[in-house]
């Protein structure tokens, strides 16, 4: 556990779960594939330590890199944006496993919703 | 009026005290726990004091202090990308011990960040966050079209760059260095840092040199 799982440049998919309890693992990057951009090192484990454990041992965290267009499929940016989310190794799996990738969710509705305004 | 307090005049709308509307349950909670720390003698009012008058210094200042030194000063800058912690001491910058990592412009590439989880974010360099940042609208829509959310903050990217949204969903903050404005040549560092607004150390705004040049 310490940061040589994956290689920067690599293509890393984010697990497909559905978990109980405190995830740091944003929904909306669940089952889609990523460029690895770095290894950002290794911190207590966010799922236990939300319980009062103590998060040992610690968890290699990677600097995950998404296409826009790729996580959205009616994305209105521009084909290049792109989206670094920081993923915990443990729901990280090389991009080659294709087991679960029907079971992609699609991020077209859900939690996000579009066309309202930031107040500010 | 003749002095008399007692006139009767119009109702008027009432502005509410602070006290009117109903503590909430985390509010509650910290006031018990301060009354406590204090009762118990493991803490002093003036403690108390003190460690809020450090929370309220934080302030945007600090980031823009350090983006404008990075501008004049690229060893400095490089200093900062491998650990702004480190580099923040050099210039007189405690930013305790959560990690703080900077993302920096270029012309090809620019950088916004959110935590779409909760509302991390470097308040040691920022202070503390805007109300939007932690905003459901914020954090939804700034991931899904941010070029849409960037407009609405008056900020308009050429097509050509990539637009990169950082979600900082785990255990590092994020600092924008953004790129230094064209026509800023020659200002001093402490001018360039009255350029570097809260905003554009997130990423919903750009710098943009004084009009009067």
């Amino acid at each position: 556990m310490s940061g040589d799982r994956f290689r920067p440049g690599e293509r890393v998919r984010v697990r497909v779960a559905d978990t109980l309890g405190h995830v740091r693992t944003p929904h909306y990057t669940r089952g889609h594939s990523g460029v690895v951009e770095s290894y950002a090192g290794a911190f207590p484990n966010p799922e236990e330590l939300a319980y009062g454990r103590s998060g040992e041992p610690a968890v290699p965290l990677w600097r995950v890199r998404f296409e826009q267009k790729r996580l959205w499929p009616d994305y209105s940016g521009r084909p290049q944006d792109t989206i670094v989310v920081d993923i915990y190794e443990h729901w990280l799996e090389p991009a080659e496993t294709k087991s679960r990738r029907t079971a992609r969710p699609k991020n077209d509705k859900g939690m996000t919703r579009r066309g309202g305004k930031v107040k500010r | 009026m003749s002095g008399d307090h007692h006139e009767p005049h119009e109702p008027h709308p009432h502005q509410s005290d602070l006290e009117d509307s109903p503590a909430s349950e985390s509010e509650l909670l910290a006031q018990a726990l301060e009354e406590l720390l204090i009762e118990q003698g493991i803490i002093g009012a003036a403690d108390m004091r003190r460690a809020l008058e450090v929370a309220d210094a934080r302030s945007p200042a600090n980031g823009a202090r350090l983006v404008a030194r990075c501008w004049v000063d690229p060893a400095f800058e490089r200093r900062v990308l491998a650990s702004v912690n480190d580099a923040a001491r050099e210039i007189g910058l405690d930013l305790g011990p959560v990690e703080v990592r900077a993302v920096k412009g270029t012309e090809r590439v620019h950088n916004v960040i959110v935590c779409t989880l909760c509302s991390c974010y470097p308040v040691a360099l920022l202070g503390a966050s805007p109300d939007w940042y932690k905003s459901r609208e914020y954090r939804s829509r700034v991931v899904r079209e941010p070029r849409a959310v960037l407009e609405e903050f008056g900020t308009t990217l050429p097509a050509d760059v990539e637009l990169r949204v950082h979600d900082s969903s785990a255990d590092l903050r994020y600092l924008v260095i953004p790129r230094r404005p064209p026509g800023t040549d020659g200002m001093s560092e402490e001018a360039l840092a009255a350029l570097v607004t809260r905003d554009c150390m997130i990423g919903t705004a750009l710098p943009a040199a004084p009009v009067d040049g």
